[in-house]
C-alpha cells in the first residue's frame, strides 16, 4: 500500500493489481499464539468485560447498583436515579465515548479494536479454546482437513458446546443488567422469563456464537463501522504498529547473508512470524492497512526474532510514519485534531457535572390552554386555563403548595389545597389564573408559576408562562 | 509483494482502453450467506403474507394475517388499558369522580373526544361558545353549574322560554327595557329609572328575578353580570331583539335556543364522562 511510486515497474500495468490481498474469510486464520508484552496488555484491557459478567450482581443499599429498568423508565446508578427527563445526559455520555475513541485513535491508533472490542475480545477467547481443544494453528489445519473420526467429532462437540455456553452467559448477563438479577435468574433456570428476555438471550447466544465462533475478523473487514471511520482519524503523526521498511528491506534469509555478498540484506529475515500471529490475518509489512486491529501481536513476534538473531528489537514498533521518515513528532498540545477532539469532551464532562450537580427534586412544566384563549368570567375578569405538569423526582409523595405571580390583582384558582404528587412520574394539574378585565392593559403578560414542597422548601421550580386577553 | 498468490482470480475477457479489466473477484463469503438468506427469506413470506396480486384477489399466505385484522387486535389492547379505569367509572357518580384526581385525569382525557363529536359543533372546541350557543368554559350558567346540573342538561336537554313583548309594550317602553337590562350588566341599574319600573311592570321580574339575577329552575339569564346570553358585536340591537321577539315561542322570528337531550344518542358513562369533562372547562361549580 505505502510502495512508493518509483518501486512500481511501470511498464507492467498489471503490477498495480498485486495490491495487498483481501481477506473475504475464505480460509479459517489460525493465528499462532505467542506470550509477549502486548499478548499480557491484551489480557488485562480483555478483563475489563468481567464488569459485563460480574456487574449485575452488585447491591447497593439492599437493590441493585445498577439497573437499566426500561418498562419502569428509570436508571439506577448506585444512588442516582435518572429518569427519561435527564436521558439528555445519557447523550453527553455518548458524546464524550464517542470524541475519547476518536482522541484515542488519532494518538494511537485502533486502541479500542486491538484491546477492548468485544468482537476482538470474544474471538481472543474463543481461538484460545481452539488451542486448547485442537492445539497448535498446524494441528488445526489438520484437523480441519482429516476425515470425521469419533476423535474429532468429540474435539468438536465439546468445543462448540463451550462456544456456545460463552454466548449464553454473554446474553443472560447482558439482559441482567435491565432487570433484578437474582429473579432474573430464578426466571431463566425454571423457564419463566419473559419471552423478550429469551429473545434476547438468543439473538446475543447466536451472534456471540458466530461472530466469535465464525466471522472473526470478517466482521471487523466487513460489519464493523468503526473499523472504517477509525482509518479516517489517523493522520501521519498517529503512532501504529508499523514496520521499519528502512531498516528491514531488503528482506532475505538469515543463512543467505554470506553467500549474497554484494547485496547486503535488511534485519527482516522474512521469517513470517508476524504473520503467523496476525489474528486478522495479513502481513504488517505491507504497511497500514484495514485489517490491521493494532493488538501488538506481531510486534511480541518479531521481537522474540530479533533478540534471537541478536538485532536490537523494534523493527516493527509503535511508531508514527513522521518518525520512520525521520520527522520529528510533535508534541500532542500542538495537534488541532487533537485539540478539538479533547475540547469536545471537556464540553460533555462540563455538561454532565452541570446536570448531575442540578438533578432537581422536580421539574414543572406549563401548558396554558389555547381552545379557548381566554374567557369572560360573570365578575368580569378574564380567565386563563393552565395545566401543571408535575414530576417528583423523589422516591416518596410530595405535598406542594402552587403559587403565580405576575399581575397584583391576579386571582389563583384551584390551587387553594396543597397538591399532592405521586413519586416518578409526572402528575397534570388543572388551575386557572383570574385577572379583571378593567385592570388588563395589555393583551398578553408573563406569568410566573412556583411549587414548592412543603416539608423541603428547598425543593421548588418555577415556569414562565403567558397569560392572554382581549385586545382592550 | 509480488509473491503474492492475489493475482490468481481471472477475469471476464473484457478489456477496455488497452488494460482495464473485469476481474472475478468473488465477494465475500458473508455477502453471498446474506444474498441466499435473503431469497430464502422471500419465498419464505410469500408463503406465510399474503403476496402475490392476482386478478381479482391476491394470495392469502398461510398465516391468515390480515391489516384490518391487526389493527383490531391492536384495538383490543387499547381496550384492555382502558377497561379497569372503565369498569371503576361504570356506575360512579360525576361528583364521585371528581373527588378522585386521578379518576378525574383519565375522564377529561377520554371524553375530550366525546366532547368534541357531540358538543364542539355548538358550543365550540373547549367551550369557548359560538354566537347563539352558550360559553362553557366560564362560569355564569343558565341552569346551574353543579355537575349534576349539567349531568341533567345533556341527559334530558334544556329549551326555555322567553315570550316576546312586541305586543304587549310600545317601541319605545321596548328601548327603555333595553337600556335598563346594558346598565344592569355594568352594575348601574337605577340610572335607568324608567326600564327599571318597566322591568317589573312588564312581567320581566317574575322569570329573571327582582333583582336580575335569573333563575337556575327555568333557565332564565343573569342580567346582572358581563356575559350576554345572545352576544353581539351590537349588544344593545341583539338584547332590543330578544325582548321584542322572544326565545323558543315557535315563531319564525324567535330566537331558538334548544339544547337536546343525549339520553338515547350517550350512554350513562358517557354522559357522566362529559358532564365532569364541561365542569372542569374552567367554570364548574
Amino acid at each position: 500500500m505505502s510502495t512508493p511510486k518509483e518501486d512500481l515497474p511501470d511498464t507492467h500495468i498489471d503490477e498495480l493489481y498485486h495490491e495487498v490481498p483481501i481477506n473475504t474469510g475464505g480460509e479459517t486464520i489460525h493465528a499462532k499464539r505467542a506470550p509477549g508484552l502486548f499478548r499480557t496488555i491484551k489480557w488485562y484491557t480483555a478483563s475489563i468485560w468481567l464488569f459485563l459478567f460480574l456487574g449485575p450482581y452488585m447491591r447497593w443499599d439492599g437493590k441493585q447498583a445498577i439497573m437499566f429498568d426500561i418498562p419502569g423508565r428509570q436508571f439506577h446508578i448506585f444512588d442516582l436515579t435518572i429518569l427519561p427527563q435527564d436521558v439528555w445526559m445519557l447523550a453527553l455520555v455518548l458524546l464524550f465515548f464517542a470524541l475519547l475513541l476518536a482522541a484515542v485513535t488519532s494518538i494511537a491508533g485502533r486502541v479500542f479494536c486491538g484491546y477492548f472490542c468485544f468482537q476482538t475480545v470474544w474471538t481472543d477467547v474463543f481461538t484460545w479454546l481452539d488451542e486448547k481443544f485442537e492445539g497448535s494453528p498446524l494441528q488445526r489445519r489438520k484437523l480441519g482437513q482429516a476425515p470425521w473420526t469419533f476423535n474429532k467429532i468429540r474435539i468438536k462437540v465439546i468445543k462448540h458446546a463451550i462456544w456456545i455456553l460463552i454466548g449464553l452467559l454473554t446474553g443472560i448477563s447482558f439482559t441482567l443488567w435491565f432487570g433484578d438479577a437474582p429473579t432474573l435468574w430464578k426466571e431463566y433456570l425454571t423457564l419463566q422469563a419473559p419471552l423478550f428476555a429469551w429473545v434476547t438471550v438468543g439473538t446475543f447466544t447466536f451472534f456471540t456464537y458466530v461472530f466469535a465462533g465464525f466471522m472473526r475478523e470478517q466482521v471487523c473487514f466487513w460489519l464493523c463501522p468503526y473499523a472504517r471511520l477509525q482509518g479516517m482519524m489517523y493522520d501521519c503523526e498517529t503512532i501504529l504498529p508499523t514496520y521499519d521498511d528502512h531498516r528491514g528491506e531488503p528482506r532475505g534469509k538469515l543463512k543467505k547473508k554470506a553467500d549474497e555478498s554484494g547485496k547486503k540484506l535488511g534485519d527482516c529475515i522474512d521469517c513470517k512470524q508476524c504473520v503467523a500471529v496476525c489474528p486478522t490475518g495479513i502481513d504488517i509489512r505491507d504497511g497500514q492497512q484495514e485489517g490491521c486491529i493494532t493488538c501488538g501481536m506481531c510486534l511480541d513476534a518479531c521481537d522474540v526474532i530479533m533478540d534471537k538473531i541478536k538485532r536490537p528489537r523494534g523493527l516493527i514498533r509503535y511508531a508514527s510514519l513522521d518518525e520512520m521518515e525521520g520527522k520529528p513528532q510533535p508534541p500532542l498540545i500542538k495537534r488541532p485534531r487533537v485539540l478539538v477532539y479533547f475540547g469536545i469532551m471537556l464540553f460533555s464532562i462540563a455538561g454532565i457535572i452541570y446536570g448531575l450537580n442540578t438533578l432537581g427534586a422536580l421539574e414543572l412544566k406549563v401548558l396554558h390552554e389555547r381552545q379557548p384563549l381566554f374567557v369572560l368570567q360573570s365578575d368580569g375578569s378574564i380567565q386563563n386555563k393552565y395545566v401543571l405538569k408535575i414530576l417528583n423526582k423523589t422516591d416518596a409523595v410530595m405535598q406542594v403548595n402552587v403559587s403565580a405571580t405576575g399581575h397584583p390583582d391576579l386571582k389563583l384558582v384551584g390551587a387553594e389545597e396543597p397538591f399532592s404528587l405521586p413519586n416518578g412520574r409526572v402528575s397534570p394539574h388543572t388551575v386557572y389564573v383570574r385577572i379583571p378585565n378593567a385592570k388588563l392593559t395589555q393583551d398578553t403578560l408573563p406569568i410566573y408559576f412556583r411549587v414548592q414542597d412543603i416539608t423541603t422548601p428547598d425543593h421548588v421550580v418555577e415556569y414562565k408562562s403567558m397569560f392572554f386577553g382581549p385586545k382592550n | 509483494m509480488s509473491d503474492k498468490k492475489t493475482n490468481q482470480v481471472g477475469d471476464t475477457g473484457h478489456v477496455w482502453d488497452d488494460n482495464l479489466r473485469e476481474l472475478l473477484n468473488e465477494p465475500p463469503r458473508w455477502w453471498m450467506i446474506s444474498f441466499y438468506a435473503s431469497i430464502a427469506w422471500v419465498l419464505v413470506y410469500f408463503i406465510l403474507y399474503p403476496s402475490i396480486p392476482l386478478i381479482d384477489s391476491h394470495t392469502k399466505g398461510i398465516m391468515g394475517w390480515t391489516q384490518i385484522k391487526e389493527y383490531k387486535e391492536d384495538l383490543d389492547k387499547i381496550e384492555q388499558v382502558r377497561a379497569p379505569w372503565e369498569n371503576k367509572l361504570k356506575g360512579m357518580s360525576a361528583a364521585a369522580i371528581l373527588a378522585d384526581s386521578d379518576l378525574t385525569s383519565y375522564t377529561i382525557s377520554s371524553a375530550k373526544v366525546l366532547f368534541g363529536d357531540r358538543c364542539a359543533a355548538c358550543h365550540g372546541a373547549g367551550g369557548a361558545g359560538n354566537p347563539g350557543f352558550p360559553v362553557l368554559a366560564d362560569d355564569d350558567w343558565l341552569y346551574g353549574g353543579s355537575v349534576e346540573s349539567i349531568q341533567e342538561s345533556i341527559t334530558a336537554g334544556r329549551q326555555g322560554m322567553m315570550p316576546g313583548f312586541a305586543a304587549q309594550i310600545s317601541d319605545q317602553e321596548i328601548d327603555d327595557l333595553a337600556n335598563f337590562v346594558m346598565a344592569l350588566s355594568q352594575g348601574n341599574g337605577d340610572s335607568q329609572p324608567a326600564g327599571k319600573a318597566l322591568f317589573d311592570d312588564a312581567g320581566c321580574s317574575g322569570c329573571h328575578g327582582a333583582d336580575g339575577k335569573g333563575m337556575h329552575m327555568m333557565g332564565s339569564a343573569n342580567l346582572t353580570d358581563g356575559i350576554w346570553r345572545f352576544s353581539s358585536q351590537d349588544q344593545l340591537a341583539s338584547v332590543k331583539y330578544t325582548i321584542t321577539n322572544g326565545v323558543n315561542t315557535g315563531e319564525d322570528t324567535a330566537r331558538n335556543a334548544v339544547m337536546p337531550s343525549f339520553e338515547n344518542q350517550l350512554s350513562a358513562t358517557d354522559i357522566t364522562k362529559l358532564a365532569v369533562y364541561v365542569h372542569q372547562l374552567g367554570g364548574g361549580q
